[in-house]
């Protein structure tokens, strides 16, 4: 495969000016990642701070309803509520073996902001997190999470005023901050190496699941299931599957955000609507008029309502390793409160995205079947949605 | 009439004792209705080379002058099949020497094939794409040189000594230097680095260095031990342009105010 891409997917369609920064990362992807003392250090971090291993959790009520096992895999208990830390902690310690004191970062629903802004306290650094400005005042318990943690929060007012302008304000100041400033791209996703680097960050949560099934199951699961915006929580759980002939056996599906579901209506569903193109550094899947202009998405929860994803995705889809369908907002929020209701487990939006599929999809497993959900976020950050939404719930939960 | 190449077009410039001009106007910008009337008078104003905007709606390497021209062509409707439509039916041609800057998400969708023979066919001797590094450039570049046309290089302030020599060896027309660590827009003064890439650039490449990213007016350059063979301005022209103010006014102030 050519450098930076997997398949037909990935590169570096970045300003001439952004190239020396992604080969200084590149070179300490190669150089500092994997050496012991940096792997310890991260291994430290994650299980003395971040919490790790979160564990896989088996849905009982539910699993006598839908005939098979149903588990989650538990990313809502990791610090600051989702698996963001994993990424945060590993590229905020890279930066600072690379002598570089100071984060930037784009968030869109806030998570990926407040886990950066958490990693940059943690270890001593600087923080600056750029946020659209429609998302500022729509997550606004997320922002004064990160300025409590120390970040500099700045709205984005140009374009659709949400995560991808955010994206494009982070890389014009990375530009003018580099030699300081590490960008701590929060998704596997965008030019080389964030997406392969996102991915080794983020495939703790395979590799225990893995190791967890052996453990609790017997046996490896028959499918495992993650919700997909940029695609990190997901990428993170397939790729130890992805990348072993003996699960070859285990189905990969990952489950993109339908919006309303209505025809001609907004979605964030690049794989299974868009079509292949350049956005944010990287070729992949991506929501664009036929002149090639960014359309903008849309779903009920913020941590999939992107435009793009990883192009590992794309990769993956294309060979038929994984799957990819969609879930519509009212899907998400059904299985939201049910699972809230069956198993005191309150999800995130994204997360319920994977959740609801299996319940509207139960027909896919056959009686006996082990899946696995990678339950990648909490919900509290949700609740203003969900009371909007309460006649809809609680008709659900009776 | 033989068309010069972009690169004559700079060095005859030169041969006059002066800077060669370079305006940039987002292609549709106020309106698209004045499209035509701008480039006219950026040619008949001096203009040695027309550098025409592809707008896009996520201009990364843009400061929010370009951002918002580009917003409001799109809304407008302005597409690269208008553009080339439009510079197609010119008659007579521009005298000056004309270029495509944009990103290059609209040119792949657009079909590089089909895109490198309309745009050579309307005019265009340069494409110039601010996100197309040169370990992505080759499908371009192979479609591009059989119709004639360049694809402008882009270097700046952190672009190594090495990494301009690997440059040198495909780039033809002229070599663009970004003047800051920075996006386009207009600043006061230049930054000190913007002399010393200008020089190293001149050492690396055997094509004319233009300027760009920051130039406002005339004379920023004068300082320069060895100043760039062309000036690029953009957003100077364009919020000039919105303050509802002529191109032909803006054009003047460079060729009877500006150093000869």
């Amino acid at each position: 495969m050519r450098k930076g891409y997997f398949g037909d997917f990935g590169g570096q369609f970045v300003p001439e000016l952004l190239m020396p920064p992604l080969r200084e990362l590149e070179q300490a992807c190669e150089a500092i990642f994997p050496s012991s003392e940096f792997q310890r250090d991260l291994a430290e971090l994650l299980h003395n701070f971040a919490g790790r291993p979160t564990p896989l959790t088996r849905c009982d009520a539910l699993s006598r309803e839908l005939g098979f096992t149903l588990w989650l895999k538990r990313e809502d208990l990791l610090h600051t509520g989702a698996h963001k830390m994993n990424n945060t902690l590993g590229q905020a310690l890279l930066a600072k073996r690379m002598g570089k004191d100071n984060l930037l970062a784009e968030t869109g629903a806030g998570q990926h902001g407040v886990a950066t802004a958490a990693a940059a306290a943690r270890l001593g650094m600087g923080c600056t997190i750029f946020m659209g400005a429609v998302d500022v005042e729509r997550q606004a318990p997320n922002v004064t999470r990160m300025k409590l943690l120390g970040a500099r929060v700045v709205p984005v007012t140009g374009g659709t005023r949400t995560l991808k302008d955010a994206i494009n304000e982070a890389l014009r100041a990375w530009i003018s901050n580099q030699k300081i400033t590490h960008y701590c791209f929060g998704t596997a996703a965008g030019p080389h190496p964030f997406p392969a680097l996102v991915r080794d960050l983020q495939a703790v949560i395979g590799k225990e699941t893995r190791e967890q099934s052996l453990r609790q199951i017997g046996r490896l699961p028959d499918a495992v299931l993650a919700c997909v915006g940029g695609g990190s929580n997901a990428i993170g759980m397939f790729h130890p599957f992805a990348s072993d002939l003996d699960a070859r056996a285990v189905r990969l599906i990952g489950i993109e955000a339908g919006g309303t579901g209505e025809p001609g209506c907004y979605h964030s569903a690049p794989l299974n609507l868009g079509r292949p193109g350049v956005l944010h550094g990287q070729l992949s899947m991506l929501l664009q008029t036929a002149d090639g202009q960014i359309e903008p998405s849309h779903s009920v929860s913020a941590g999939l309502d992107y435009p793009g994803v990883g192009p590992e995705h794309a990769w993956l889809q294309s060979t038929g390793r994984a799957e990819y369908h969609i879930v519509t907002d009212s899907s998400a929020l059904r299985a939201f409160a049910l699972l809230s209701r069956k198993e005191g487990i309150i999800p995130a939006l994204e997360s319920s995205h994977a959740l609801a599929w299996v319940l509207d999809n139960a027909s896919a497993f056959v009686e006996g079947s082990q899946v696995v959900v990678n339950l990648s976020g909490r919900g509290d950050k949700d609740l203003g949605i969900a009371s909007e939404h309460l006649t809809l719930l609680q008709g659900e939960g009776t | 009439m033989s068309m010069m190449t972009l690169q004559h077009r700079i060095e005859a410039a030169n041969a006059q004792g002066r800077i060669a001009l370079i305006p940039f106007i987002t292609a549709g910008f106020p309106a698209p209705e004045c499209f035509i009337r701008i480039l006219r008078e950026l040619d008949e104003g001096g203009a040695d080379i027309i550098e025409i905007g592809v707008p896009f709606s996520d201009p990364v390497a843009d400061g929010a002058v370009v951002e918002e021209a580009s917003r409001t062509a799109l809304t407008a409707g302005v597409s690269l099949e208008w553009i080339l439509r439009q510079l197609a039916s010119l008659k007579p041609g521009l005298k000056a020497g004309v270029t495509l800057m944009g990103y290059y998400n609209p040119f792949l969708q657009y079909g590089l094939n089909r895109l490198a023979q309309e745009a050579a066919a309307a005019g265009v001797q340069g494409l110039i794409v601010a996100d197309l590094p040169l370990e992505e450039s080759g499908a371009l570049r192979a479609v591009l040189t059989p119709c004639g046309m360049d694809l402008i290089v882009l270097v700046g302030p952190n672009t190594s000594d090495e990494r301009m020599r690997d440059y040198a060896r495909i780039a033809a027309g002229y070599v663009y230097v970004v003047s800051v660590m920075g996006i386009t827009g207009v600043r006061n003064g230049l930054a000190a680095e913007a002399a010393e890439t200008v020089r190293r650039a001149q050492l690396a490449f055997s094509l004319p260095v233009a300027l760009g990213f920051g130039i406002h007016s005339p004379g920023q350059t004068d300082a320069m031990p060895s100043p760039p063979h062309a000036v690029v301005f953009g957003s100077a022209l364009l919020r000039h342009l919105a303050e509802g103010r002529t191109a032909k006014e803006f054009m003047n102030s460079w060729t009877q105010g500006g150093k000869a």
